[in-house]
C-alpha cells in the first residue's frame, strides 16, 4: 500500500497549503479593512464643515484645513506643469528619436534606479538645492517633487509610446509626414492614456509624500494665492497631519486629514483604472 | 512607353547581410509590374527602397542608385518627404490611423499643406471615389476607420495613399491579409488605376500576377533573375530558375 500513504501525504500536504494560503489572504484582506474602518471611523466625525473651510486661529482656538488644501493643490499643479513637458519631452526623444541604444538602456537604469530612492533622501537634495537658494516655500518642494516623478512620468509614457503599432508610424511616413508631425498627429494622440496614467500616479504620489516635503515647503498655514502661495512657506495635508499629530497632540484633526486623504487616494487609484479602460476600450473599436 | 523609375547596380546591406545584389531595372510609366519570389527573396526590400522606407529601418547600407523621373532619390538634396508624395505606399495589412475616414484620407493632403474645407472635401471624395469605396463610406466618413472591414480598410489606405497625387503607387503584397471577394476587388481597382498611375506591386501569388499585372520580376535570394512582359516572362522563361518557381517546383 505504498502508493496510498504516498497519496495520504500528498493530500495532506495540499490540504496544509491552500489553508495556510487561505490564512494569508485573510489577513491581508482583515489588514486593509482593519486599517481602512479605522482611519474612516477615527476620522470621518471630525471631517466639519468649519474645519474644511477655515485656517488655523490661536485667537479662537480652533483649527482648520484650508489652507493646507490649497497648498496641496497648488503644489500639485506646480509640479504637474514642469514634470509633464520634462517627462514626456524625454520619453519621445528617448524612444523615437535616440539611436544610441546602449545610452539610452543607461538613461531607462538610472531613471528607475532613482524611482526606488527613499524620498527622505530627495528631501535633502531639494533641501540644499532649492531651499537654500529660494527660502524654504513650496515652489521648492515642487521642484523637488518634479525630480521625484520625473521617472514615473518618463517611464509610463515610454511605455505606452512603445505600445503605439509601427505600422501607424509607417503608413504616415509613407505619405511624406515628417518625423515631428508622425510624432505629434499619430504618435501622441494613442499614447495619451499612458500620459494620463503616469498623472495620476504621480498626483497620488505627490498626496502622500511628507518627508521630501518636510525638508522643502515648510509647515505655514497661510491661506493664499497661487502665486504668493508657491513664493512662500506652507504644509501640505500629508505635512499638515505629521505636525498636528506629532508636535500639537491634535489626533482628531490628524485623523481627519487621513481620512480624506485616503478616500482621495481610493478616487485616484479608481480614476487611474477608468482612464486606463476607457482608452483601452477607444483604442480597440 | 518612358521609365518613371530606374535601378541601377542597386545593393543593399542590412548590417553584414547583403539582401540586394546589384538590382538594374528600369519600371515602365502606368503600368502595373509584379515582383515575384520566394520569401525573403528581397522583392519586398527592394520596393521599400523605391521611396526610401527603408530609411527607417537602423543599420541599413546603399550602394548604386536610383532615378525617379531621372532624378537620383539618394542625392542629398532630395527632400525624402516629397519623395514619398510622388511615390506612395499601401501595405501588407491595412494601416488605417485610428481616426475617421475622412481625416485618414485628409492626412496627407494636410501634412502637404492643404487646409481649405472645400478643398479637401473634394480630395476626399475623389480619392474615395478613385478607391471605389465612396459609396460604402460616405456616410460615415466622422466615424472611425478602424470600424471597418478589412477590405474597406484596404481600400480606404489606398485612397488615403491616392489623396496625395502620388505617380507611383508601391504596394506590398496588398491583398494577402484579405478574403478573396476583396481581394477580387482590389485587383480590379488596381487594374483601373494604371490609367493614371504607375503601380508597383510584391506578390507572393502568381495567379494574381498573370492577372493584373504588364511586367513580371523574379527575385531569388537578392537577384534579380528575370524581367520583362508578364505574359511572355510566364509563357517563355528564359531562366531555368525562373521556370522551376513558376512551375511551382521550389517557393
Amino acid at each position: 500500500m505504498q502508493t496510498n500513504t504516498m497519496k495520504g501525504k500528498r493530500k495532506a500536504y495540499i490540504a496544509t497549503m491552500r489553508i495556510l494560503m487561505w490564512v494569508s489572504t485573510a489577513l491581508t484582506a482583515a489588514l486593509v479593512v482593519f486599517l481602512m474602518g479605522y482611519v474612516l471611523y477615527k476620522g470621518l466625525p471630525n471631517i466639519t464643515w468649519q474645519l474644511l473651510s477655515t485656517k488655523p486661529s490661536y485667537l479662537t482656538e480652533s483649527i482648520g484645513i484650508l489652507p493646507d488644501i490649497l497648498n496641496t493643490v497648488y503644489i500639485v499643479l506646480a509640479t504637474l506643469v514642469i514634470v509633464l513637458p520634462l517627462g514626456v519631452g524625454a520619453a519621445v526623444y528617448l524612444t523615437e528619436y535616440a539611436a544610441n541604444k546602449r545610452i539610452v538602456g543607461m538613461i531607462e537604469y538610472a531613471t528607475e534606479t532613482l524611482s526606488g530612492i527613499p524620498s527622505i533622501i530627495y528631501g535633502l537634495v531639494g533641501m540644499l538645492l532649492f531651499s537654500n537658494n529660494m527660502g524654504t516655500c513650496l515652489m521648492a518642494g515642487s521642484l523637488t517633487l518634479v525630480i521625484m516623478n520625473l521617472p514615473t512620468i518618463m517611464r509610463t509614457t515610454q511605455e505606452s509610446l512603445k505600445t503605439v503599432p509601427q505600422s501607424y508610424r509607417e503608413g504616415a511616413f509613407g505619405l511624406g509626414a515628417g518625423k515631428w508631425r508622425v510624432i505629434r498627429t499619430v504618435v501622441l494622440p494613442n499614447c495619451v492614456d499612458g500620459v494620463i496614467t503616469g498623472c495620476i500616479l504621480t498626483v497620488g504620489r505627490i498626496l502622500g509624500e511628507s518627508a521630501a516635503l518636510l525638508f522643502t515647503a515648510g509647515f505655514a498655514h497661510a491661506v493664499n494665492g497661487i502665486v504668493d502661495g508657491l513664493a512662500s512657506p506652507g504644509a501640505t495635508l500629508t505635512v499638515a497631519l505629521y505636525v498636528y499629530a506629532k508636535e500639537q497632540g491634535e489626533f482628531g484633526v490628524a485623523f481627519a486629514i487621513a481620512a480624506i486623504l485616503m478616500i482621495m487616494t481610493v478616487l485616484i487609484n479608481l480614476s487611474a483604472t477608468l482612464v486606463g479602460k476607457y482608452y483601452r476600450n477607444r483604442r480597440s473599436i | 512607353m518612358s521609365n518613371i523609375i530606374t535601378a541601377k547596380d542597386l545593393c543593399l546591406w542590412y548590417g553584414q547581410f547583403k539582401a540586394l545584389k546589384s538590382i538594374s531595372m528600369d519600371i515602365p510609366e502606368k503600368s502595373i509590374t509584379a515582383f515575384i519570389g520566394p520569401s525573403g527573396c528581397g522583392k519586398s526590400t527592394f520596393l521599400k527602397t523605391l521611396n526610401r522606407m527603408n530609411d527607417l529601418v537602423p543599420d541599413v547600407k546603399i550602394t548604386g542608385d536610383v532615378r525617379f523621373r531621372e532624378q537620383n532619390i539618394f542625392d542629398s538634396n532630395v527632400d525624402v518627404n516629397e519623395l514619398r508624395r510622388d511615390v506612395g505606399m499601401v501595405f501588407q495589412k491595412p494601416n488605417p490611423f485610428p481616426m475617421s475616414v475622412y481625416d485618414n484620407i485628409a492626412y496627407g493632403p494636410r501634412t502637404h499643406g492643404v487646409s481649405s474645407k472645400s478643398q479637401l472635401d473634394d480630395i476626399v471624395e475623389q480619392a474615395l471615389k478613385d478607391a471605389a469605396i465612396w459609396d460604402e463610406v460616405k456616410d460615415r466618413l466622422k466615424k472611425n476607420a478602424l470600424g471597418l472591414s478589412g477590405g474597406q480598410q484596404q481600400r480606404l489606405c489606398i485612397a488615403r495613399a491616392l489623396a496625395v497625387q502620388p505617380q507611383v503607387l508601391l504596394m506590398d503584397e496588398p491583398t494577402s491579409a484579405l478574403d478573396p471577394i476583396s481581394t477580387s476587388r482590389i485587383e480590379e481597382l488596381v487594374s483601373d488605376l494604371k490609367k493614371k498611375y504607375t503601380i508597383v506591386m510584391v506578390t507572393h501569388n502568381m495567379q494574381q500576377a498573370v492577372r493584373i499585372s504588364d511586367y513580371t520580376a523574379f527575385f531569388l535570394l537578392g537577384e534579380l533573375v528575370e524581367f520583362g512582359k508578364t505574359d511572355e516572362l510566364f509563357a517563355q522563361p528564359t531562366d531555368k530558375r525562373t521556370e522551376d518557381y513558376i512551375t511551382g517546383r521550389f517557393g
